[in-house]
């Protein structure tokens, strides 16, 4: 991988997800008081204001929320991946998250496609979650 | 006018001055700021040294003390600064406004200064000049790390995801942007102070590269360097001074989330439904306490990083429906002279300059004096907008 990726450096509240992705799990916190799971992490919960949460596990299961085509890299560590995908989804959970679609051309997404996490190691040092078509049984579970 | 709001018959604009806009001036943000608040204050007839208040975006990097310092000001009693890049370009002035209303001081300045062209000559700084996300380096400790990592730095990129979502809600169609973009860059096209002299075709467009789809490059504001002041006095004093006042009806502001964190913009924004986010929680109080209604308004400057903020900001501002935007861009409604609501006479962000839409500002008062370069007739009310997608506010101007 290019050594200019840009890479996060979380601090000690943004730390765990990335420590999850690394393991190959997706999780986020979620609120003891009130149960909301909330995306990206924050020392609140933005529905009860409750400080007491839990990094805790979720489906991987999604939907296109939105999605563009970049075109000239906007930084050089992009150049060598155009024209590539970024999404928003929302996961099945409720909250939103920025990724990309693998697996799929980037003529056929579609805002409302069921998606679902795969962990995509971009080095040794961070691995990030992108998402790929569901496969028929669960989005016939949804 | 039944306007309730403090700032009504308190405030009036006394005096706009500007830098050239150009793609690189050469020049420190200072240098320009200092030349624009001299520009204004010459508009007006007032002396430089009597402004005793300095209201900006609280990113701005020319600081109160520089100009104090730089201009000779004898003291100031007002100091303001209002957040999010785009989402003040009006609240700067607004802030002048509630502080000359209050009595807090009687003649503040309110400007912006950018030196952001790729080439400026300050480029090396990590806030001016170039693109703020090239220098965010490759270890991110804030917001960037839940973007960046997967392609998306640029706030075009943003905008895009925000745009297709509309679309994909509303039948919004990337053509209507576009045809907003020919609009305005045929407003440019008179005026002599824009950087885009050339008007294009809605052909042209479909022709022209795709920057981060469905935005293409005419859709996207300019990068370029530029700064300019509007004086803010007491109504009694601007009727003293050279040029006719412009007048408050009312100002508002509104939070809510912003584009560079996409996952609370999405949570709960981005269904532009009756939740009481920025841009209609800022509509409602402001033709509330003006006492006026979008129908009573005959110019609109909306700021617009790029031209999907239009047709968001005709439904938020109430000129239409929700998912009504984009068809009414295509009715021609927003296209001077034959438009019910000119938008953006200027040339707007694509066309005029970027000046982070506080140039805005200057053009709305230059529709109340009757001296826009694309003057829609009879002016009486102008509405000034922050960005759509950003903690924002909106100033209501009369002649």
């Amino acid at each position: 991988m290019r050594d200019d990726y840009p890479k996060p450096a979380p601090s000690e509240g943004d730390a765990p997800f990335w420590e999850w992705c690394q393991r190959h799990e997706l999780r986020i916190q979620r609120c003891d008081d009130c149960g909301a799971f909330r995306f990206h992490p924050r020392p609140r919960c933005p529905e009860c204001q409750s400080a007491r949460y839990q990094w805790t596990p979720v489906s991987g299961s999604a939907t296109v929320a939105s999605f563009t085509i970049c075109h000239p890299p906007v930084l050089p560590a992009y150049a060598d991946r155009v024209p590539y995908n970024a999404v928003v989804v929302q996961l099945a959970e409720g909250p939103f998250m920025v990724s990309n679609l693998v697996d799929v051309d980037n003529d056929a997404i579609e805002v409302g496609m069921p998606v679902e996490v795969t962990f995509v190691e971009i080095d040794e040092e961070l691995t990030i979650p992108q998402f790929r078509p569901a496969t028929v049984s669960q989005s016939a579970a949804r | 006018m039944n306007s309730t709001d403090i700032v009504h018959e308190r405030a009036a604009i006394a005096g706009i001055g500007q830098t050239a806009y150009a793609k690189n001036l050469g020049r420190t943000e200072l240098d320009l700021a200092c030349e624009a608040i001299v520009a204004a204050c010459d508009d007006a007839g007032f002396p430089v040294a009597d402004i005793d208040g300095i209201s900006c975006y609280s990113m701005e990097q020319v600081t109160e003390v520089a100009l104090i310092t730089t201009l000779g000001i004898k003291n100031v009693s007002y100091m303001a600064g209002t957040p999010s890049g785009g989402g003040g370009a009006a609240s700067v002035v607004g802030l002048a406004a509630l502080a000359v209303a209050s009595g807090q001081a009687d003649s503040v300045i309110a400007f912006r200064s950018r030196n952001r062209s790729k080439a400026a000559s300050y480029g090396a700084d990590p806030l001016q000049g170039g693109r703020p996300w090239a220098k965010a380096g490759t270890r991110l400790s804030d917001w960037r790390q839940w973007h960046h990592p997967f392609g998306v730095a640029a706030p075009v990129q943003e905008m895009a995801l925000i745009a297709r979502r509309h679309m994909a809600l509303f039948g919004t169609k990337a053509e209507h942007f576009g045809m907003q973009a020919v609009a305005q860059r045929f407003h440019a096209s008179r005026n002599p102070n824009a950087i885009m002299r050339n008007a294009i075709t809605l052909d042209e467009w479909r022709e022209s590269r795709p920057i981060a789809e469905p935005i293409r490059l005419p859709d996207c504001s300019l990068e370029n360097d530029g700064a300019l002041a509007v004086l803010v006095t007491t109504p009694e004093r601007a009727r003293d001074l050279r040029q006719p006042p412009v007048y408050f009806l009312a100002q508002a502001q509104g939070g809510g989330p912003i584009h560079v964190g996409l996952a609370d913009y999405f949570r709960t924004s981005a269904s532009w439904d009756e939740r009481d986010h920025a841009g209609r929680h800022i509509a409602k109080q402001l033709f509330a306490r003006a006492g006026v209604t979008p129908d009573d308004v005959d110019v609109a400057m909306f700021f617009d990083h790029f031209t999907m903020a239009i047709p968001l900001s005709l439904e938020q501002y109430g000129f239409c429906p929700l998912g009504e935007g984009g068809p009414m861009i295509e009715s021609g409604a927003t296209r001077w002279p034959d438009g019910s609501l000119p938008v953006n006479t200027h040339g707007g962000s694509n066309g005029e300059a970027f000046i982070h839409g506080v140039n805005d500002t200057p053009e709305a008062v230059r529709q109340l004096r009757g001296t826009s370069t694309c003057q829609a007739e009879g002016a009486e009310i102008a509405l000034v907008t922050g960005a759509i997608t950003d903690p924002s506010g909106a100033i209501l101007l009369r002649r």
